[in-house]
């Protein structure tokens, strides 16, 4: 139950807010991770596209990542101005759609393709990664071909992972785990903990102490090597492809009940399982495209690792046991 | 001696500020608290909260005890040689670390300290098989002490220069030994301080978290402002992340009362105000200790800052500092640490001001003391609030009335505000103070007050302190991320936000460029902050 | 003697020390306050100038009661024994401030603090700082000050105490010469037994915060019959 005091603010700024809008461009209000719309992220160009076919302003607001970005809608609840939210993942699709704020959105969205077939009516898939251990070439010359092996190997040659309390990634590592060794994740971490250097609040972290040179291998995407691949001409950052199979890690969008702007919002998503928008998610936001692009991907792309398998939890499951996990993971951490 | 209208004034501007920090503070938990999620988690003292909380404190202990140690012979050195080349340098390079965001020096420290860094490098050519890991309890002291121990060290430093010039004079002439020179006169003024810093220091540890999941090397390293963090954006548990919160206030008050239970002497210097010299300290052994104190403080400062501007050099700086990103980061910032440094300031001032009225009543009854004691523990604690709690319930509060964006910056500027509160009451309070001392009486018996009084008496001899307290909270204010990550949209990007925006897009080249300017900046800052430090003081 | 100084029936308690003052000191005259050190000069002093508000009785100073007034509201002028100027300031502007807090100056104005200044052998002074000065010269820029304020009392808590032996005679006749000029009421703490023959026609003695004896100058030189005040004039 919310106070009065906010009740009453409310009303004031209902008051307030009544005198009527200028309205003569319809604005379609989008909210994602910020890293989307900064200045080398997909965000830029996809306004641009978006906003020739639309007569509409494309406007974005960027929270820290996909986490924060469900938080917000949470806080801000009924009243939000987003029309769109873009950049939840798999995880969180549970408890987006137990706010209620979500609606489905009616559409034929069958050419966003991704692999375990992950599909849903109110959010759609609009790209993916695998998750992926990747590592330095010139540090390591036998990387482990498997989770097992990652396990077991060498506690000299150390990881940097993320916490599963503070990131996406973080909670990818743990339910991969999970996937792999089920009853046993506890025992698996306890001989991993060993090859861990440090385990970072996100992704960012633990990625610059990687190309720092201080640890030869990061916890990461099948993407990430195309980063380097494709901007920096350099193969020495590769990922190393587990037999087992890989996580995933699907991103997608959704549109908000309360959207002012419903028909814009619909248009909106149809662009993003079209060519035009998913030909600028390879090379801005470093993850696969959900849909098959108009030209074929960088050669880079084909040098990536091809899972083949894939994981992918449930997201009920997912948010039904993340707690008990994550305290079996802490424990097993903190072992001496 | 204050006037009847000037102690009130005085009462007035302590109750204003004790009020608005306290409103501000208490709409945020109110407008959190009534959020109701239904998914709190019923247990708070779980075995987990009470090993980070076990954590929490040792690492803080640990951290605050070292920093103060490593910063005393420093200060001490400095403090005896008031005249050397680069001393004002090295005076400016210790208000550096203040002011870069932890990753960017957590980063800087282990290109020296870290498994591939220049002291293991070093340490493998000389035979050693295996590389030293920092990671884990270690790295967060060491961190922690990079950090810390020059803020230590300055606050040391002020102490020991506002000793009276005569104090010299005298021991010189009594043929006073190093060792007695110590023990009766600089451990007594060190032992007045150092209660107030180890307490500043201890809250800046106790609330650490990136620095400690970086180098913890895993969540047996783990900070209650962590769990804070992690119910409010991972969880969104409010209840939680204020019980949690309370706890670690709870907490970290005991120790400061603790620590405050300390006997310190009355600050009886009476001082001419004559420039410093010193007289002692001309003997081999103890111009050799000194030289080595700074040298080895210098080491420790410079080197992970110089692995920080080598990494940034490799950047194409110029087309970082010309890009309109940047440059709209950069006024951002500018006038987020501007605001909010004048409003530490401002609010310092009215703090002082208050905690002065109460001095000046002759017998300050039991409230008056309360409130004087809550004017200056308010003014520390702040620090304990996280700003993540701060900035979430702001945000509930003002999203009834528009888009939060407009009010984001305000509300960054006042969070950080909070934070640099107790910094710049450290370098203001004791400033004021004195400077009250030398011309309370002469001004009351003239009857110099109010706008006469501030412009001719209080401005002229203030100012230096006043510049040193801007810079150091525009610094910090400059350097901090967490309060903006809360609010962050495409109108509100700050210089440490776009740092962290280029490395989570795989930029870390530009990161690292963005870092050595902003780096820059808080140099410029400090230079600012400390000009006219040569100049001698005249009576 | 209404002109005078009145301390009527005053107590004060500052943290464990009591003190009781009931005394009426001549207008026109210059009166030494002397005592053991601790003894409460400087309280009594303070108690005139306003820096200390008694718990009980009445302070009037001619005829004037000024008990609850602040110090800058009393008719009186101070002179301490160190930082009498502020040290940032001009010696122009140090004594401008004693006629004008705000500093608002008409020509007069000026000429007068030039003509202070010229009467206390400081003439030309003006632009000077306070920390190019000697000792001497501070706390004859001091009385300028004392001077152009014009106000019927003169306080001076120990003004020379920090001078050398030939200063303090020169300060003195200087003291006494001024003194004969403007007529006012002078209160001088001192605890130089000679200094009490030199400036004063008046001294009280003070012990443990209570006066032990009030009396002409003459008189209280030669007073031996009150152990503590004979200790004091052997010095």
């Amino acid at each position: 139950m919310r106070s009065t005091i906010l009740s009453i603010f409310a009303a004031a700024a209902a008051l307030s807010l009544s005198a009527p809008a200028e309205a003569q461009q319809k604005t379609l209000t989008v909210y994602t991770y910020e890293s989307f719309i900064s200045d080398w992220g997909p965000g830029p160009k996809v306004k641009e596209t978006f906003e020739k076919t639309c007569a509409c302003k494309l406007n974005f607001v960027g929270v820290a990542d996909g986490v924060a970005l469900l938080t917000r809608l949470k806080l801000e609840g009924k009243g939000t101005d987003a029309d769109i939210a873009l950049g939840l993942d798999t995880n969180l699709i549970s408890e987006a759609k137990a706010t209620g704020l979500f609606e489905p959105h009616g559409l034929d969205v069958s050419a966003a393709k991704v692999p375990g077939n992950y599909s849903d009516d109110t959010f759609i898939p609009y790209d993916y990664g695998h998750f992926a251990v990747v590592y330095d070439t010139q540090a390591m010359k036998n990387p482990p071909k498997s989770l097992k092996e990652l396990v077991d190997g060498d506690p000299a040659q150390k990881i940097a992972i993320e916490d599963p309390r503070t990131s996406t990634p973080g909670l990818g590592l743990l339910l991969w785990v999970k996937s792999v060794y089920g009853d046993q994740a506890p025992e698996a971490w306890a001989k991993l903990r060993k090859r861990v250097l440090t385990v970072t609040p996100g992704w960012s972290e633990a990625y610059g102490l990687f190309t720092k040179g201080e640890v030869p291998m990061v916890f990461s995407y099948t993407t990430s090597p195309a980063y380097h691949m494709v901007e920096e001409k350099t193969d020495r950052y590769q990922a190393t492809s587990f037999s087992e199979g890989h996580y995933i890690q699907i991103e997608v969008a959704g549109m908000l009940k309360g959207a002012n702007e419903k028909d814009l919002a619909k248009q909106f998503l149809k662009f993003m399982v079209s060519p035009a928008f998913q030909d600028i998610i390879p090379t801005t936001n470093w993850m696969m495209p959900a849909v098959k692009t108009s030209q074929p991907l960088p050669d880079a792309f084909n040098k990536l690792v091809q899972p083949t398998k894939t994981f992918l939890m449930g997201s009920d499951e997912v948010a039904k046991n993340r707690q008990a996990w994550i305290d079996e993971w802490l424990t097993a951490m903190s072992l001496n | 001696m204050l006037t009847r209208a000037e102690r009130r004034r005085g009462i007035g501007w302590g109750l204003l500020s004790i009020a608005g920090i306290a409103l501000f503070v208490g709409i945020a938990v109110a407008a959190l608290l009534s959020w109701d999620t239904g998914n709190t988690q019923s247990r708070l003292f779980t075995a987990y909260t009470w090993r980070i909380l076990r954590f929490t404190l040792l690492q803080a202990v640990l951290s605050t005890l070292l920093s103060v140690v490593f910063a005393l012979p420093v200060a001490l050195a400095l403090a005896r040689r008031p005249r050397f080349p680069g001393r004002v340098w090295f005076i400016r390079l210790m208000a550096l670390p203040m002011g870069l965001p932890v990753l960017i020096g957590a980063l800087g420290l282990i290109g020296i300290w870290g498994r591939q860094g220049v002291m293991n490098s070093l340490l493998l050519k000389l035979g050693l098989e295996q590389p030293v890991s920092i990671y884990g309890l270690s790295g967060i002291l060491l961190a922690h002490v990079f950090f810390n121990l020059p803020l230590a060290a300055r606050l040391l430093l002020a102490a020991l220069e506002r000793l009276p010039a005569e104090y010299w004079l005298l021991s010189s002439s009594l043929g006073m030994k190093p060792l007695s020179v110590f023990r009766f006169i600089e451990w007594p003024v060190a032992r007045r301080v150092i209660p107030g810093i180890a307490g500043l220091i201890f809250m800046l540890c106790a609330t650490s978290f990136t620095l400690v999941l970086v180098l913890g090397g895993g969540p047996a390293a783990t900070t209650l402002e962590v769990a804070i963090y992690q119910s409010l954006r991972f969880d969104f548990d409010p209840p939680r992340a204020i019980a949690l919160s309370l706890l670690q206030i709870g907490m970290t008050a005991l120790i400061l009362i603790a620590i405050s239970l300390f006997p310190t002497p009355d600050d009886a210097g009476i001082t001419a105000g004559r420039a410093t010299r010193r007289f002692d300290g001309r003997t081999l052994p103890a111009r050799l200790w000194d030289v080595l104190a700074i040298l080895l403080a210098t080491t420790f400062l410079i080197l992970p800052l110089t692995s920080i501007v080598v990494a940034g050099a490799q950047a194409n700086l110029w087309n970082l500092a010309t890009s309109p990103a940047f440059l709209r980061a950069a006024w951002t910032s500018f006038t987020i640490a501007l605001s909010a440094g004048l409003l530490a300031v401002l609010t310092s001032l009215a703090i002082i001001a208050g905690r002065g009225a109460i001095v000046d009543m002759k017998r300050p009854g039991g409230t008056a003391r309360a409130f004087s004691v809550s004017l200056g523990g308010m003014s520390s604690l702040v620090l304990l609030i996280p700003p993540v709690v701060l900035g979430t319930g702001w945000f509930l509060m003002l999203r009834p009335f528009g888009d939060v964006a407009r009010f984001a910056p305000a509300l960054v500027a006042i969070i950080n505000m909070l934070m640099a509160l107790p910094f710049v009451m450290r370098v203001l309070a004791p400033a004021v103070e004195t400077h009250r001392k030398r011309t309370g009486r002469l001004s009351a018996s003239l009857g110099v007050s109010g706008f006469s009084r501030v412009w001719r008496i209080d401005l002229p001899v203030l100012a230096r302190p006043l510049l040193t307290a801007l810079s150091f909270a525009m610094a910090l204010s400059l350097g901090d991320l967490g309060a903006v990550a809360l609010f962050g949209s495409n109108d509100l990007t700050t210089l440490p936000w776009l740092v962290y925006s280029r490395l989570s897009s795989y930029r870390t080249n530009d990161a690292d460029g963005l870092a050595l300017i902003l780096g820059i900046i808080c140099l410029a800052l400090t230079v600012i902050g400390t000009a006219g430090r040569k100049e001698t003081s005249h009576d | 003697m209404t002109d005078g100084i009145t301390l009527n029936k005053v107590e004060l308690k500052l943290g464990t020390k009591e003190f009781r003052f009931d005394c009426a000191l001549p207008a026109g005259a210059v009166t030494a306050i002397t005592g053991p050190s601790g003894s409460g000069k400087s309280t009594f002093l303070n108690l005139v100038a306003g820096f200390e508000t008694p718990d009980r009785g009445r302070i009037l100073i001619a005829g004037e009661d000024v008990t609850e007034k602040h110090p800058s509201e009393r008719p009186v002028s101070l002179v301490f024994q160190d930082n009498n100027l502020f040290a940032h300031l001009n010696l122009a502007t140090n004594i401008g401030l004693g006629i004008s807090p705000s500093l608002k100056l008409s020509g007069s104005d000026r000429a007068a603090i030039s003509q202070a200044l010229e009467r206390v052998g400081l003439s030309g002074f003006e632009k000077r700082t306070p920390g190019t000065l000697s000792g001497g010269e501070r706390q004859r820029a001091a009385f300028a000050r004392a001077l152009v304020r014009k106000k019927p009392v003169l306080l001076m808590d120990e003004p020379f105490a920090a001078l050398d032996p030939g200063l303090r005679l020169s300060m003195a006749s200087l003291l006494i010469e001024l003194h004969r000029e403007t007529g006012n009421t002078v209160l001088v703490v001192t605890h130089d037994p000679d200094e009490v023959g030199r400036l004063a026609n008046h001294a009280i003695f003070i012990d443990h915060g209570q006066i032990l004896l009030q009396a002409p100058a003459e008189e209280f030189l030669a007073r031996r019959d009150i152990p503590t005040l004979a200790e004091f004039l052997s010095g």
